[in-house]
C-alpha cells in the first residue's frame, strides 16, 4: 500500500485479469491469488476489493479442537459427503508456523487423500505465520478468494487448539469443535473458550472406550449453561471419520444450525460482526503502516525514545505526539 | 507485506514405503524457515502436480528409491509444463546413479541430492535457486 492512497486504488490490469480468472475458479488462479493475499502484498487490497462482491455465496464451517482429535480426517470425510451431494469444496487448512524459524510443516493434506482430478475440490495448506487465535491472519481473505472462486462449501480446519484460540468465530457461519474419548478429561478443563464456541460438537473415534463418558459430560455442561427457547443448543453427533460413520448425522446437525441461525438471524449477526472486523483491521494495518512504516517515522521513534529517557517527557507523552491530529 | 516465505512440496511417489528421507529433509526445510507441505506416500505424478499447483509451491522434492526416477521425474516435469507450472523447482534425492542425474539434468530436473548431504546444502540450494526464479518471474511481471 503506497502511503497516503486509499485503499485498492491502483486496480491495475494484472490484478483485473487475475480477478477475472479466480471467478471463473481457474486452480492456478485461485492459488496465485491465495498466495498474494496470504503474503499481505501491495496488490492483496485491490484483489480482495475486486472480488468482495462474488463472495458471500459459500457456506463457512469451521473445524477445530485439539490437536490428535481428528480434525484432517474428519475434514476428508466431509469433503467426500459434500463431492456426494454435488457440492463443490474449499479447504483452508492451518497448522502452526515454528515461533522459532519461522518455518511450518503442513501435513494435512496426507490424511486428505482425495480423489484427485476431481476440480470440485480445492485444498490449500497455510502456515499460522505467528498468528495465535488458531487460525493465520489471513484466513478469512483466503476464504474469500474460495468464495469468489465459487465454491460451495469452505471447511477451515484450525491448528490444533487448547483453550482459547477462537479466532475460527470471526471466520466461520458454523462451528464444528472435534473432540475425542482420549481426551475425556481434558473437557473438564476447557469449559471456557473453546468448549464455548461450538455450534455442533463432534465426538470422533467413537468407536473408541470411553467415548459415551465424554458425550455425556459434554451434555452435561450444555444443561448448566443458561438457555431460552430460541437459544441454540450445539447437538452433540458421534462420528467415526475414518469410517465416515455419523458424518451425515454431523452435516444434518449443521444443516439445522443454519436454519436456526436463518430463522433468528444469526447469520446476518455474524456476517455483520465479520464484516466490521475485517473493516476495523484493515483500518488498524493501514494506520500502523502509515504511523510507523515510513523511515522519518523511525527516526521520530527513536527522537521521542530519547526524549523518555533523558526525563524530557513520558512514554505517554511520547505517545500522543505520534497519534494523528497532535503531529508537530 | 510480510515477507514471502518460500514454500515446497515434499513427495514421496509411488508405492516405496521408505520415507524416512523425506520426513528427515521436509524437517530440515522447515528449520531452514521454509513452508513445506508433506503429502506423504504413494503419490501419483498428477496427485503431486496437482498439489503443488492449489499450494502455489516454488519447489517440489521428490525422495526416490525406488529405481523409478527416469519414469516419474520426467512425468511430473512434462505435467508441470502441460499446465504451465514451468517455474516451479522439481529436485529430490535418493539413490539416483549419476548418470541418471546427468541425463535428468538435461531434462530440466534440478539438482538431485544422494545419500549423506548435509542438510544445509539442500536448503542453499533451494533459496538460491527459488530466489532466481522469482526474480526472473518478477521481472517478466508476474503478479
Amino acid at each position: 500500500m503506497t502511503d497516503g492512497a486509499p485503499l485498492a486504488s491502483t486496480v491495475d490490469a494484472r490484478v483485473r485479469a487475475l480477478t477475472e480468472r479466480v471467478r471463473k475458479g481457474e486452480p492456478s488462479a485461485v492459488a496465485r491469488a491465495l498466495t498474494l493475499v496470504e503474503n499481505r502484498e501491495p496488490v492483496a487490497a485491490a484483489l480482495l476489493h475486486e472480488l468482495w462482491p462474488d463472495t458471500g455465496r459459500a457456506w463457512r464451517l469451521g473445524i477445530t479442537g485439539p490437536p490428535g482429535a481428528g480434525k484432517s480426517t474428519l475434514v476428508a470425510a466431509l469433503i467426500a459427503h459434500f463431492r456426494k451431494s454435488g457440492r463443490t469444496v474449499g479447504v483452508i487448512a492451518v497448522d502452526p508456523s515454528s515461533p522459532f524459524t519461522g518455518g511450518a510443516l503442513l501435513g494435512d493434506r496426507v490424511r486428505m487423500g482425495v480423489a484427485h482430478g476431481d476440480s470440485g475440490v480445492f485444498i490449500r495448506s497455510m502456515a499460522s505465520r505467528g498468528d495465535l487465535g488458531g487460525l493465520c491472519a489471513s484466513a478469512q481473505e483466503a476464504c474469500d478468494v474460495l468464495d469468489a472462486s465459487g465454491k460451495d462449501v469452505i471447511l477451515i480446519e484450525t491448528v490444533g487448539v487448547g483453550q482459547t484460540e477462537v479466532e475460527v468465530v470471526h471466520a466461520a457461519d458454523s462451528i464444528v469443535v472435534v473432540l475425542h474419548p482420549e481426551a475425556g478429561d481434558a473437557v473438564q478443563a476447557m469449559k471456557a473458550g473453546l468448549m464455548e464456541i461450538a455450534d455442533v460438537y463432534a465426538v470422533n473415534k467413537a468407536d473408541r472406550p470411553g467415548a459415551d463418558r465424554l458425550e455425556q459430560e459434554i451434555l452435561g455442561m450444555l444443561g448448566l449453561r443458561p438457555h431460552g427457547a430460541d437459544t441454540w443448543l450445539p447437538p452433540v453427533v458421534r462420528v467415526v471419520s475414518t469410517t465416515t460413520v455419523g458424518v451425515p448425522d454431523l452435516v444434518a446437525a449443521l444443516e439445522k444450525h443454519r436454519a436456526h441461525q436463518n430463522q433468528t438471524s444469526g447469520t446476518d449477526s455474524r456476517r455483520v460482526r465479520r464484516i466490521e472486523q475485517r473493516i476495523r483491521l484493515l483500518v488498524e494495518s493501514e494506520m500502523r503502516s502509515r504511523l510507523f512504516g515510513r523511515p522519518e517515522a523511525a527516526a521520530r521513534l527513536a527522537a521521542l525514545v530519547a526524549d523518555v529517557r533523558a526525563g524530557r517527557t513520558t512514554p505517554y507523552g511520547a505517545a500522543s505526539h505520534i497519534l494523528p491530529g497532535n503531529e508537530p | 507485506m510480510t515477507e514471502r516465505k518460500i514454500r515446497v512440496l515434499v513427495c514421496k511417489p509411488g508405492l516405496d514405503g521408505h520415507d524416512r528421507g523425506a520426513k528427515v529433509v521436509a524437517a530440515a526445510l522447515r528449520d531452514a524457515g521454509m513452508e513445506v507441505i508433506y503429502t506423504g506416500l504413494r503419490q501419483t505424478p498428477s496427485m503431486i502436480v496437482e498439489s503443488a499447483m492449489q499450494e502455489d509451491v516454488d519447489a517440489i522434492g521428490l525422495s526416490m528409491h525406488s529405481a523409478a526416477h527416469m519414469t516419474i521425474f520426467p512425468k511430473v516435469l512434462q505435467l508441470l509444463n502441460e499446465k504451465g507450472l514451468q517455474h516451479i523447482l522439481l529436485t529430490g534425492g535418493g539413490v539416483i546413479p549419476d548418470e541418471d542425474i546427468v541425463a535428468l539434468s538435461t531434462l530440466g530436473v534440478g539438482r538431485l541430492f544422494g545419500p549423506g548431504t548435509p542438510m544445509a546444502d539442500i536448503a542453499v540450494y533451494v533459496k538460491d535457486e527459488v530466489g532466481r526464479r522469482r526474480a526472473e518471474r518478477s521481472a517478466a511481471g508476474v503478479l
